[in-house]
């Protein structure tokens, strides 16, 4: 028996705040360059990030030839290949995927898929872009100063971090890297406030809460952990500044460095590590939610079906957004911690293993008895999901302390979270954007280099990353400039890494494909019309596409039903819109 | 058809390759047995689900897959089916966490008659301290340190006169002794790691960590650095050698102790 949710077609309350008029810009400078439009802003952040993005793209590259064939690449040094390590992590999880999955996607679908005009604090907005932007010039000047850019490892563990036996340490890299991740976090504060204030006081009339689409969901949730679990990372970033600058101690106990006594004493090292990870766990969820809710809207549509068990995976959601936060110390089951914990947060860690599957699940039922359009967004989001599932399932591995005490510190564990927040993410990006370009552009991505760089980057990353867990298996190390001599380690192993370097060249050259199709088709792409993917949500209903500033015309839409209308029994077209009335007496007292 | 045949052959090529592949765990030579068992259950119940999962969704596409015509279904929510699935999936957790759990209880209880084996990291070399006839290691402090005395003993503690002193790297270990290995770092974080042991545990300056092992089986292995400590990182190497008691008292004997070290820095003249 069918049981229709809360969120179905019904009522709709009067508005409670009036429209509001917006800045209108009266020049080409604040109207696409210190734009206030949500959608300009959120242009600006996805391709500052994009373009730092081809940077870690390229590092990755340079720190696969090294290991592949080490030696051989005079200028890949020791110094220099730990300080691609440190760039391509960073770059990675703060400046690309937290900036484009947040400031990108966020700003640009928050507003039009809540039917909200803009976002309410739009200066605000325009001043978070440009701090966000200030933030990854501070991190490339790393690039350009005396002892380049820090080489202490994305994770910036003290004291080897401000030491001289790091590169960078005891020169600007680290003090670049401090003061660009403090920057990147004032100015996502203020991109943060304004999502989170916009969801909840900005949606249209009719717009409940459990009638949101999960992408909002999902994003909404990320933006209000990213707000609790930054300020951990601001202030490790902070007192590491004064143990360097200043020669306080926080993260300093007494120190012989190379034969010589330090001025330093009393510190914690794994102080620094509690609050990094405290940070840094809900990071993996702040980048992996905002991917769950844009996929279940892709299947969603793309299966022509409503999302399975829709107020599960809000709640879903939700209570993994909560355990996120008290499971960071799995990240230091051998880091001399009191090993008591390891039995707490061992037990939270497989605990949150339960809403997530419950996620997987609900996105492979929503395909059952679905009508499954291969779409390039339904392609990634297939192989998100082959991809999350695997990496998700490892993770199973190094949560369960004990398990974890062998494979942590090995390429296991670099394997595990490319899959599970590197790759995975990534696939509901590029699923993403061919999914909403249309709207951003009016003209549909190329298809068929759609579908070149859909399965080499699927097929590829899979065989990137599944191997090379077990080399970690093995126990081979990460972060290891070279492996040298080891009796543990058979020859056969460095084949399998040459294997592993010539398909990250080629996934690396397929995301060309990409780039080329993303301006070929801004000109010559197909006109898409308004809705293209026949799809219910507001954003799709737009009076012009793209969307004018402002979003809607005279009138705010008014939403009537949930957002997972497709197929619905009895109706002629296979999807109904958030936004069309249901048949029946309701009508009247709506317009009321 | 081209999707669903490749999510059915990358189910396949997976299981092929961790059956077929040479690369696995090498041989253990501690007690932890424990540690392989567990991953290999959770090897195998991580396995059934991915293998489930992904050859469903091949099943959904190939079943359902658009053709002219086709309607989706309209299901939002089926209770019973969510609840079974989630209970499913907590007994599956439960399977895996109740041995975790067990094992990890013994790895953080240490055996009372373990001896005590001091292990000290510096950028980018191991050292290593062994008990005197006494059984007892005395005190250190990185304070103490000076090119006479490179691991910190307080001269004034008798317990640690008759420490021996171990540097350059080669340690030695009675084969079937367990060992309680103390951690100590004098500059940055390490992480001292045989593959062969499995455990492995962190070294930080600033206070001493611990963990405990026995070793089963002779023969000589690396000792690694697994946390990044530099650029000297990957070559921050050391061997142990474990062997039999008689051999390990032969090696044991040809160690200085602290007083040793002490005596022969004196003797040294100052320039």
């Amino acid at each position: 028996m069918v049981e229709i949710p809360s969120g179905s077609a019904g009522a709709v309350p009067a508005a409670e705040v009036e429209d509001v008029e917006l800045y209108h810009p009266k020049s080409w400078w604040t109207k696409y360059v210190f734009s206030q439009d949500a959608k300009i802003i959120a242009v600006q952040y996805s391709l500052t990030a994009i373009s730092i993005g081809l940077v870690a793209l390229v590092l990755s590259w340079l720190m696969r030839l090294q290991l592949a064939f080490p030696g051989y690449f005079a200028f890949i040094d020791a110094n220099h290949y730990y300080q691609f390590i440190t760039m391509h992590g960073m770059i990675m999880v703060i400046y690309l995927l937290t900036a484009l999955f947040l400031g990108g996607f966020g700003n640009y679908l928050i507003p039009l898929m809540l039917g909200a005009r803009d976002m309410v604090f739009p200066y605000a907005n325009m001043l978070s872009y440009w701090i966000y932007l200030l933030a990854v010039l501070i991190l490339v000047a790393g690039f350009f100063v005396p002892g380049g850019p820090t080489g202490a490892g994305w994770t910036l563990y003290p004291p080897q971090a401000v030491l001289s036996g790091t590169p960078g340490g005891s020169d600007w890299g680290i003090l670049l890297m401090l003061f660009s991740l403090i920057v990147f976090i004032i100015g996502f504060t203020m991109g943060g406030l304004n999502y989170v204030v916009t969801v909840l006081q900005g949606r249209a009339r009719g717009m409940t809460l459990m009638r949101m689409p999960l992408t909002v969901w999902g994003i909404f949730t990320a933006t209000v952990m990213a707000l609790l679990a930054f300020p951990a990372l601001f202030v490790a970033c902070v007192m590491m500044l004064f143990d360097r600058l200043l020669g306080t101690s926080f993260f300093m106990p007494a120190i012989v460095e190379m034969g010589e006594q330090l001025q330093h004493g009393g510190g914690s090292p794994i102080l620094f590590q509690h609050l990094f990870w405290f940070f840094g766990h809900p990071e993996v969820y702040i980048v992996a939610l905002p991917a769950f809710g844009i996929v279940s809207d892709l299947i969603s549509t793309h299966a022509r079906k409503n999302i399975f068990g829709y107020r599960m995976m809000v709640w879903a959601i939700v209570v993994i957004g909560a355990l996120s936060f008290i499971v960071w110390a799995h990240h230091m089951y051998v880091s001399g911690m009191n090993p008591a914990f390891g039995f707490f947060f061992a037990t939270t860690t497989l605990i949150i293993a339960v809403p997530t599957a419950i996620k997987v699940y609900n996105w492979v039922l929503t395909l059952w008895r679905g009508d499954i359009h291969l779409t390039l967004p339904m392609l990634f989001a297939l192989a998100f999901i082959v991809t999350f599932v695997n990496g998700g399932l490892t993770g199973l591995f190094l949560g369960n302390v004990v398990v974890d005490v062998p494979l942590s510190d090995t390429l296991f564990v670099v394997a595990h979270f490319h899959m599970v927040m590197g790759v995975a993410p990534i696939l509901v990006i590029f699923g993403a954007i061919y999914h909403w370009y249309p709207k951003v552009t009016g003209r549909m991505l190329d298809d068929f280099l759609g579908h070149i760089h859909f399965w080499i980057t699927f097929l590829g990353t899979y065989a990137i990353f599944f191997p090379m867990h077990y080399l970690g298996l093995l126990g081979m190390p990460r972060r290891y400039h070279e492996l040298g001599d080891t009796v543990f380690v058979p020859p056969s192993a460095n084949t399998l890494n040459v294997f592993i370097t010539v398909m990250a060249l080629v996934v690396g050259a397929a995301q060309i494909v990409f780039l080329f199709n993303l301006v070929w088709s801004l000109f010559k792409g197909r006109q898409a019309g308004g809705n293209p993917w026949r799809a219910t949500t507001l954003e799709w209903q737009t009076p012009q596409t793209p969307p004018a500033h402002g979003n809607w015309g005279r009138d705010l839409p008014v939403v009537y039903r949930w957002a997972y209308d497709y197929s619905v029994p009895g109706s002629a077209e296979d999807f109904i819109p958030q936004t069309q009335p249901p048949s029946g007496g309701l009508t009247r007292e709506v317009v009321a | 058809m081209a999707v669903v045949l490749i999510l059915v052959l990358l189910v396949v090529g997976s299981l092929l390759f961790h059956v077929l592949s040479p690369w696995w765990w090498t041989p253990i030579a501690s007690n932890w047995t424990y540690i392989d068992s567990t991953l290999v259950v959770t090897f195998w119940i991580t396995g059934v689900v991915f293998v489930a999962v992904v050859l469903f969704m091949a099943y959904c596409v190939f079943r359902f897959r658009h053709k002219p015509g086709n309607k989706a279904a309209y299901e939002p929510e089926n209770r019973r089916l969510e609840m079974l699935l989630a209970s499913g999936t907590a007994v599956g957790v439960a399977a895996m966490l109740a041995p975790g759990l067990v094992v990890w209880n013994q790895f953080v209880t240490v055996p009372d008659e373990a001896s005590p084996l001091e292990v000290v990291a510096q950028q980018w070399l191991w050292s290593f301290r062994l008990p005197g006839v006494d059984g007892k290691l005395g005190r250190a402090d990185t304070r103490d340190i000076t090119s006479e005395n490179p691991l910190g003993l307080n001269r004034n503690d008798a317990a640690g006169l008759d420490d021996v002193i171990v540097e350059g790297g080669e340690l030695h270990l009675p084969v079937g002794k367990p060992v309680r290995v103390l951690l100590r770092s004098v500059d940055v974080v390490h992480d001292f790691y045989v593959p062969e042991f499995r455990a492995k545990m962190d070294v930080i300056p600033g206070m001493v960590t611990y963990f405990w092992f026995t070793p089963t089986r002779t023969g000589t292995f690396d000792i690694l650095c697994a946390e990044l400590c530099g650029v000297g990182h990957p070559q921050m190497r050391g061997t142990v050698v474990v062997e039999e008691a008689a051999d390990y008292q032969i090696w044991l004997d040809q160690q200085q102790t602290f007083n040793q070290l002490l005596a022969s820095g004196e003797q040294q003249p100052v320039n």
